[in-house]
């Protein structure tokens, strides 16, 4: 882990509500690993107070991507950044997903902004596996394609591709695939992973969720950010514990 | 030549420089130790201990606030079996002074969680917290009750030789009064102060933001409070104080020193940059020889009103 003061290259906007972040942090960027996050301070004065966790997008060479949308005033402040501004990093931070181990198909649901932690994913995950990518969103403005691929759409209002959630299109996706080892690997909303976590359970399935929720450290010191275990009895810390737990391991 | 004599004596309580980190805001050290060397800083105060462990609120317990945040963690702790057993061990590592908080819903588990800590070495002095604002048996009555907080003293004081602090609550009428009374019975320093109530409403869901409807608010929003209670203590009674609330920077710890207090604990910084008590204590330390202050102690109370 390091706090690295870290030059923006440049803020691209992608779509009408997302905005892609690409920082200079050879530190941070030389021990990421996928799922990680990072938590950042938009600004050197006391506003905003806190730093802001944004999950890792991708990584290349001495750089760091960011997906985020304008949310409150952190983000507000992030998209305004130009080439030279800087930000400063702590990270990388909390578990990542686990990847590397026996499984045909890699199964990415993301909803919304969720899909901000998959590119660097994709790019981890050995040629040697499938890889699809189940996309989803309220309405077509709210889908999020960076750095995906196989992808296929479901909109709630059917906009775009399939009418309904992305988990009821999981459920359809699945049937072309459930003879095959597959693991999924999800991340957005609550309600969405709520769905999903019911789904893989009753199903028995291999699944990694990412799961946000607000901290101040990032890092385990303020015990800002619990989500209770499975069982009930204790608590876990996103940022720490987390923020990718196996679906059957907390409870939503 | 410019050597500052950085240490202090609060109370009884030595510390090699006046940095202390705040209750809540270091968990038990280690993930803190990650970020900063925390063998330099004068002290670190651990979170506060129960008798038995507890899970603390259920989420959301934190919200951002205009120059603040608000937090209702609920006290979430290991408990002190497992603190002794799973913590002391990289606690007792390190160079700097542990001061053990407790919290407790009764007299009586506040005595039984010092005597059973009283006997480890490593911890150095305990820190009473009378007034966390988030758990509902008790914590905030004892800090708003005069013969509470007299009472607890006087058990806690008989119970050990080490230096007892109490944490002193912000949600009073005269904060001065409860210092008095930390006096009278015995105790060594009070640290001041603890969270403000406070709350915040999402506009639409018309809900509270954290759970438990209500927290206390930390954070550089609060330091004109705690100088003003600091102050408030200092020229009513003769009792060291540990000052918080609110530092960011070296120049916040100054003047909360000017005001009266004779060390300070930092708290939310921690969570905004783990490193900042080193950076505060350099910064500390060049003020001093800018200004040719000798021994840092002399800035302690040296307001001119």
């Amino acid at each position: 882990m390091y706090i690295e003061k870290a030059f923006v290259e440049s803020v691209e906007r992608l779509g009408e509500e997302t905005f892609l972040m690409k920082v200079f942090s050879p530190a941070i960027a030389y021990i990421s690993k996928p799922g990680q996050f990072c938590n950042i301070k938009v600004s050197e004065s006391n506003f905003p107070l806190l730093r802001r966790p944004f999950s890792i997008c991708n990584v290349d060479g001495d750089y760091v991507f960011f997906l985020f949308d304008i949310h409150g005033e952190g983000t507000k402040i992030l998209s305004s950044k130009k080439n030279g501004d800087t930000v400063e990093l702590l990270g990388p931070l909390g578990k990542g997903f686990m990847f590397d181990d026996d499984y045909e198909t890699a199964v990415i649901v993301a909803g919304g902004l969720g899909a901000a932690p998959f590119p660097f994913l994709i790019k981890n995950i050995s040629d040697e596996k499938n890889i699809i990518c189940l996309v989803g969103g309220r309405s077509q403005k709210q889908i999020v394609t960076h750095g995906l691929k196989n992808i296929a759409i479901a909109t709630d209002d059917g906009s775009e591709g399939f009418k309904g959630t992305v988990i009821d299109l999981l459920k359809e996706e699945i049937k072309n695939i459930h003879e095959k080892k597959f693991r999924i690997f999800a991340c957005g909303p609550n309600a969405m992973l709520k769905a999903l976590q019911k789904y893989s359970i009753e199903n028995n399935f291999d699944c990694q969720i990412s799961v946000e929720c607000a901290m101040a450290c990032g890092f385990g010191i303020c015990q800002g950010c619990p989500v209770d275990s499975a069982n009930g009895e204790s608590y876990l810390l996103v940022c720490k514990d987390g923020p990718v737990f196996n679906a059957n391991e907390v409870k939503l | 030549m410019n050597k500052v004599d950085l240490s202090v004596n609060i109370g009884g309580l030595k510390l090699k420089n006046p940095v202390i980190l705040a209750s809540g805001t270091v968990g038990y050290g280690n993930e803190i130790a990650e970020f900063t060397d925390l063998n330099k800083l004068g002290g670190i105060v651990t979170k506060s201990l129960s008798l038995k462990p507890r899970k603390g609120n259920p989420p959301q317990r934190i919200v951002e606030t205009p120059s603040g945040m608000l937090n209702a963690i609920g006290l979430a702790n290991v408990g002190v079996e497992a603190f002794i057993k799973d913590k002391i061990p990289f606690l007792k590592n390190l160079d700097t002074t542990l001061i053990c908080n407790i919290a407790a819903s009764s007299v009586e588990e506040y005595v039984e969680c010092v005597h059973i800590l009283n006997d480890e070495e490593t911890i150095k002095a305990f820190e009473i917290n009378v007034s966390c604002p988030n758990v509902k048996e008790g914590g905030l009555e004892f800090g708003n009750d005069l013969n509470a907080v007299g009472r607890i003293t006087e058990k806690v004081r008989n119970a050990t030789k080490k230096p007892v602090i109490i944490k002193l609550s912000p949600n009073v009428s005269r904060i001065s009064d409860f210092a008095k009374v930390v006096k009278e019975n015995g105790g060594n320093a009070v640290s001041a102060i603890n969270t403000l109530v406070g709350t915040s409403f999402d506009i639409y869901t018309r809900k509270p933001k954290i759970k438990n409807v209500t927290g206390g608010l930390s954070g550089p929003a609060i330091k004109p409070v705690a100088l003003a209670k600091i102050l408030e203590i200092k020229r009513n009674t003769d009792i060291p104080i540990i000052g918080i609330g609110g530092i960011m920077i070296w120049k916040d710890a100054v003047e909360m020193m000017i005001v009266g207090a004779s060390a300070f604990q930092i708290g939310t910084v921690n969570f905004i940059n783990p490193n900042a008590g080193l950076e505060i204590l350099n910064g500390l330390n060049s003020f001093c020889i800018e200004n040719s202050i000798k021994n840092i102690s002399d800035i302690t109370g040296s307001f001119q009103i």
